[in-house]
């Protein structure tokens, strides 16, 4: 059965080679053949699952060893992979939520030429990270993740004829490349500690190293995953990622890419456990993006970036949950999963909204689409009350537990941790509130969108995308993209009961993860009214604001706060000062070093080489006595040298 | 001679006829020479009975079908066992059928059939009076630029003798490695130089610098061949034998007298300090090790394209199969006589081959060069005197191979109204035009460079661990700085494919027809798995890095 793990990796491996070398000859059928060995890694996803769950709980570790890649002494990087309770709940997420999407994309991006390619690279996409999250190692884990970075890259860069999106596809490259040298160091350093890289010997051994490699270690991971998950102070391109086409958003946000700190994290748990500190530093920057991610999302007009802020801020909460250690480990990756479907669900939601309204993204010109797209409007809405945790849906069941959590944290950390997640929980509510109803409700906005003045300051960069200020006309998506929205709205209902009734998600994943109650001081019904509470009360300041007052189409001024959250509270500002001008300085001075002191010892050695060969090459004059008498002089020599080594 | 010897040798002459003993001859261990060398004959025999038309068509027939049978046979032999505990001596002493000689022959199948391919390349050259040609001269005969010679591309001839050559040359590179006593050393020698001599005369443009260059290598091949035969003769005095294994016993003291002819002679050790260092420097005369390296530029400049890489891949092969075979089979119980002097070799050849490839101009010249300092690089494995030092040289003789066939392969393709543009300055800018061509002759460079996820990484890093474990640490590092150096200018021509202005009047690429493609596509798929994935394919040379003694 193990066999089957690399056949998860290697059928969407397969489509991306194929689609991607194949040329035009596949591109009536391309899209079909991504879509297919998605789904092939899906089904063999669920026979593996149900062979799991055939076995006892301590039983459900699979290993597959393909070959060791240059074992040189003690240094062993082997392509091997494991697949445990942990990895198969990724495996099916991405694989599952991935198929899904693929369907959706059929429709999405039927007019686009270059589709072939799309679903290549989407296929590349789900490939990199199955081999993320069924890696046995970190080297290996290193390998998907890089994958990821690139095709992240490719993906949001997909319209490269627009600069914003050329633009958009650098600045995530590059912001997570900062994250990858974390990765990578911590690598190392685990490599100098343990002198190995797979989970078990990692893992296992932890108890052996002194805890400042371990915080090392963890920070340096931490910091690979603020790269990958979009958390403070590495958030900046999630917002920007936007420029991709949505199908894109989804994926990166639901099922790929920004779940990979998560699970690095998760995984490494043992390591953290060991290391306080480092997870104290999770918790903070967990708690510090959940709330930054949704002030973001409150301010945003465009539709798809005020949903990129909510999963910020989502992913905030599995952070902060990972952080605490075996009290919340499961609690993140339930989130996790549970997310994965009413996120992916919005976005394709929102996706479908811009399908109908001529790739309209700003809010202001939506208004009233319930009537126009009743398939939408509901999944959209069950996602909305999934995302805001109404009592019975998915996100209800997860988030609670982090909250609750997170007060079990204990002492002041507590206390500080879970306050910030219940007003997340509000905050949360109310731009989630705004969304809906500036979206679905209220009145018809775009019917006078045409005569709005056009050269409004606008934020988003998609303004030269809005067509042609013609009136547009909402109609439903078609059915390859209803029926994805579908199916995952029946995930964001269920899948948090499903998990949470009876602790059936506890008790799979705790034998990896382990797992203990924490001490609240608060206790759990407390918490769920508190929850409640706040979740009414920001869901009614929004209907205040959007829903009882018409929604002006060009946005108020606003506070200081408003405005600063527009530019996602002043991220780019502050990279661009502290990081961009510092690191010109830098390499000015860098530079000057290099040219004077450097390039002297360079250009010396090389040209001084550069004469030694001139003179060498006369030697070879071209004729054939002067290369006799060399080779006489040589063979005096050698049997000269020879006798001499004897007499010695 | 004295009376009673000139009487011994009449009565040995004068004795029965049946005293003498048939040889016996293991046929079937045998089979990939005399498959080769069967077909060499036949071709031979189609240049005199077949019409000319045909001819070209029988010979690359003939040469493919023996090539891929002999492979099959080598193949064969290795899984049934011989590489590894059947390992055996055939053919009377003369020959070992062992794991080393199965791989490296394996290797110079491979090879000679990749440079059949790139022989048989009929489309590159513009057609003459309707005539498809190949790159070897229409009538090797005829004076350049005489009015025969013109008559001769008129009526379109073509040499089609390259085929039967090439085969005779690869019979003796095949033997060449698994030669297991002197005298079939020799022979093998002999037998796989002197068709390559006449290889090298064969290119239909430049035909005077194509027959400097053969009458150069012919030369100085030939005055390193007596250096080679006087060894012998000296290692013959000193042990009364010229069998590997009956040498290798006098040197380590098990065995004292051989023939009682030779009484005053044996045991002498200055006839085999003097012979071995001989007989070895025939060896690092056709590796082209310096100081016997001067033949290298000329020759690979001078010699048509397809015979250039087919020489640098195979005759390295052969020649450093028969160097390890000498080394570690006769001479182990010498190595602290000769060990410090190969050490002195090995870095001069390394360094000197780099140094003086940066100023090289031509393209060939500048491979030539580079294949001065590999030879430096395989010679630091050879020195390892250890497991290791076997199986990680022959895992770099086959990468080492693939990638200059490859890339003397598209040094074909680049052409301009004379012919192949060889000079470095008309390659500026050949990946804004041919930017596949360009990016394959990038793979090959960065292998010879020894970047990771290339053969050449993987073959570099494993003769230089073992040489480092064989305690040969200093010669690693200089290694290392010799690549270092190498590095700037593979590198530096990549530079320039890429970087620099294309030139107005710079050269076409030629389309290959599927023959020179498949050559190219092969070296560049073995660069990259023996990049990607070495370590199944060290271990195959571990398996196979057993000399039977």
């Amino acid at each position: 059965m193990q066999n089957l793990i690399a056949l998860l990796v290697a059928a969407p491996l397969l489509g991306a080679a194929v689609l991607l070398c194949g040329g035009r000859r596949l591109d009536r059928s391309g899209h079909l053949i991504g879509t297919l060995l998605a789904a092939v890694s899906f089904v063999i996803g669920v026979v593996l699952f149900s062979d799991l769950l055939g076995r006892g709980a301590d039983d459900r570790t699979l290993n597959q060893h393909l070959f060791s890649w240059v074992p040189v002494g003690g240094f062993r990087a082997d392509i091997a992979f494991q697949l445990d309770q942990l990895s198969m709940t990724f495996v099916l997420l991405i694989s599952g939520v991935g198929t899904l999407i693929h369907i959706y994309s059929i429709g999405y991006m039927e007019h686009d030429e270059r589709r072939r390619r799309f679903f290549g690279y989407l296929n590349l996409f789900l490939a990199a990270m199955l081999l993320l999250v069924l890696a046995d190692n970190y080297l290996l884990l290193y390998v998907g993740w890089e994958g990821v970075g690139l095709a992240s890259y490719l993906l949001i860069g997909f319209w490269q004829h627009k600069p914003s999106a050329a633009t958009a596809a650098k600045k995530a490259f590059l912001v997570n490349r900062v994250g990858d040298l974390g990765l990578s160091i911590a690598i190392m350093l685990m490599f100098t500690t343990f002198g190995t890289f797979a989970f078990g010997p990692v893992l296992h051994s932890v108890g052996d190293a002194g805890e400042g490699r371990l915080t090392a270690i963890g920070l340096m991971l931490l910091l690979a995953a603020c790269g990958k998950s979009a958390q403070v102070p590495l958030q900046s391109w999630l917002g920007d990622a936007m420029e991709g086409p949505t199908p894109v958003s989804a994926l990166i946000h639901a099922a790929t890419m920004v779940t990979a700190g998560v699970y690095l994290i998760t995984r490494s748990g043992a390591l953290f456990n060991a290391a306080p500190t480092a997870q104290l530093a999770v918790t903070v920057v967990g708690a510090v993006t959940l709330l930054f991610g949704a002030i973001v999302g409150c301010a945003k007009d465009d539709i798809k970036k005020a949903l990129a802020g909510s999963t910020m801020s989502q992913i905030g909460y599995m952070v902060l949950a990972a952080g605490l250690g075996p009290i919340g480990y499961v609690f993140a990756i339930m989130h996790l999963v549970t997310h994965g479907f009413f996120k992916a669900g919005l976005f394709l939601g929102a996706g479908s909204v811009m399908h109908g309204m001529n790739d309209e993204v700003d809010m202001r010109r939506y208004g009233g689409l319930r009537k126009h797209m009743p398939v939408t409007f509901v999944t959209f809405g069950l996602g909305y009350l999934a995302i805001i945790g109404f009592p019975g849906l998915s996100g209800f069941f997860s988030k609670d537990k982090i909250i609750e959590a997170a007060f079990a944290k204990g002492g002041t950390e507590g206390w500080v941790l879970g306050g910030a997640a219940l007003l997340g929980a509000a905050i949360t509510a109310y731009y989630m509130t705004r969304v809906m109803i500036m979206t679905f409700f209220g009145a018809e906005r775009w019917r006078n969108a045409a005569t709005t003045s056009p050269d409004e300051p606008s934020a988003e960069p998609a303004a030269e995308h809005r067509g042609e200020h013609a009136e547009p006309h909402p109609h439903e998506s078609p059915r390859s993209m209803t029926i994805p929205m579908i199916v995952l709205a029946f995930g964001s209902v269920f899948a948090g009961a499903f998990f949470g009734i009876g602790d059936r998600f506890l008790r799979w994943l705790e034998p990896v993860t382990g797992h203990q109650e924490g001490n609240s001081p608060v206790g759990a019904a407390t918490v769920t009214i508190a929850t409640m509470v706040l979740l009414v009360v920001g869901a009614g300041i929004a209907y205040l604001q959007y829903g009882r007052r018409p929604v002006p189409a060009v946005a108020p001024r606003g506070s200081l706060l408003t405005r600063a959250a527009r530019r996602d509270l002043l991220q780019d500002d502050f990279n661009h000062v502290v990081l961009v001008r510092g690191g010109e300085h830098l390499t000015r001075s860098l530079v000057y070093v290099d040219h004077t002191l450097v390039d002297g010892v360079v250009n010396g050695t090389a040209a001084s080489f550069g004469g030694l060969s001139g003179r060498l090459r006369r030697l070879q004059n071209g004729y054939a006595r002067s290369y006799a008498v060399s080779m006489f002089g040589g063979a005096a020599l050698i049997v000269a040298a020879t006798l001499l080594m004897r007499a010695v | 001679m004295s009376p009673t010897a000139v009487h011994s040798l009449w009565t040995t002459a004068a004795d029965p006829i049946s005293k003498i003993d048939a040889p016996k001859i293991e046929y079937g261990q045998l089979s990939p020479t005399l498959i080769v060398i069967s077909a060499a004959i036949v071709g031979v025999l189609v240049e005199a009975f077949v019409p000319r038309r045909s001819r070209y068509y029988a010979q690359v027939f003939v040469s493919v079908v023996a090539l891929a049978a002999a492979f099959a046979a080598v193949v064969g032999l290795a899984a049934g066992g011989y590489a590894t505990t059947k390992g055996h001596i055939a053919a009377m002493g003369a020959v070992a059928v062992d794991g080393p000689a199965l791989f490296l022959q394996g290797v110079i199948l491979l090879t000679g059939l990749v440079a059949v391919f790139t022989f048989a390349e009929r489309r590159l050259d513009p057609e003459a009076h309707g005539n498809r040609v190949d790159s070897f001269a229409a009538q090797a005969a005829s004076v350049p630029g005489s009015d025969s010679e013109r008559a001769a591309v008129k009526a379109g001839f073509t040499t089609t003798e390259v085929f039967p050559l090439a085969l005779f040359a690869i019979g003796g590179m095949l033997v060449f490695p698994a030669a297991n006593d002197l005298l079939t050393l020799f022979v093998a020698l002999e037998v796989f130089s002197l068709p390559l001599y006449l290889l090298c005369a064969l290119a239909r443009r430049k035909r005077i610098m194509s027959q400097e260059a053969a009458v150069k290598y012919f030369l100085l091949g030939a005055f390193a061949s007596a250096f080679t035969l006087f060894g012998i003769a000296l290692l013959y005095g000193y042990a009364g034998s010229v069998s590997y294994a009956t040498i290798a016993q006098v040197v380590d003291g098990s065995v004292r007298t051989v023939d009682p002819a030779l009484a005053n002679t044996m045991g002498n050790d200055a006839l085999l300090l003097i012979g071995g260092a001989m007989v070895v420097m025939g060896l690092l005369f056709k590796v082209g090790a310096v100081p016997f390296h001067m033949w290298t530029p000329d020759v690979y400049q001078g010699a048509p394209t397809p015979v250039t890489g087919f020489m640098a891949a195979a005759t390295k092969v052969a020649a450093f199969g028969a160097l390890l075979r000498l080394l570690y089979v006769v001479l182990p119980g010498l190595r602290w006589d000769w060990r410090p002097v190969m050490w002195a070799v090995a870095i001069v050849t390394m360094l000197g081959g780099a140094i003086v490839a940066i100023t090289q101009t031509d393209i060939k010249r500048l491979l030539a060069y580079s294949s001065i300092a590999h030879a430096g690089f395989i010679l630091a494995g050879v020195i390892a005197m250890n497991p290791d030092g076997i199986s990680s040289v022959l895992f770099y003789l086959a990468a080492y191979s693939f990638v200059t066939l490859g890339a003397f392969a598209v040094v074909t393709l680049v052409r301009d109204a004379g012919g192949e543009a060889t000079h470095l300055s008309k390659w500026a800018g050949l990946g804004r035009r041919s930017p596949l061509v360009a990016a394959v002759f990038a793979v090959f460079l960065l292998a010879f460079a020894g970047i990771p996820l290339t053969s050449g990484f993987a073959g570099k890093f494993a003769v230089f661990k073992a040489a480092a474990e064989g305690g040969a640490t200093p010669l690693v590092v200089i290694g290392v700085i010799s690549s270092a150096i190498a590095a700037f200018f593979y590198i530096r021509v990549i530079v320039l494919m890429f970087f620099s202005e294309p030139r107005p009047e710079g050269p076409t690429v030629a389309v290959p027809s599927p023959l020179t493609s498949t050559a190219i596509a092969l070296g560049v798929a073995v660069t990259l798995v023996l990049g990607l994935a070495p370590q199944y394919f060290l271990d195959l040379a571990g398996q196979a890095g057993v000399f039977v003694r």
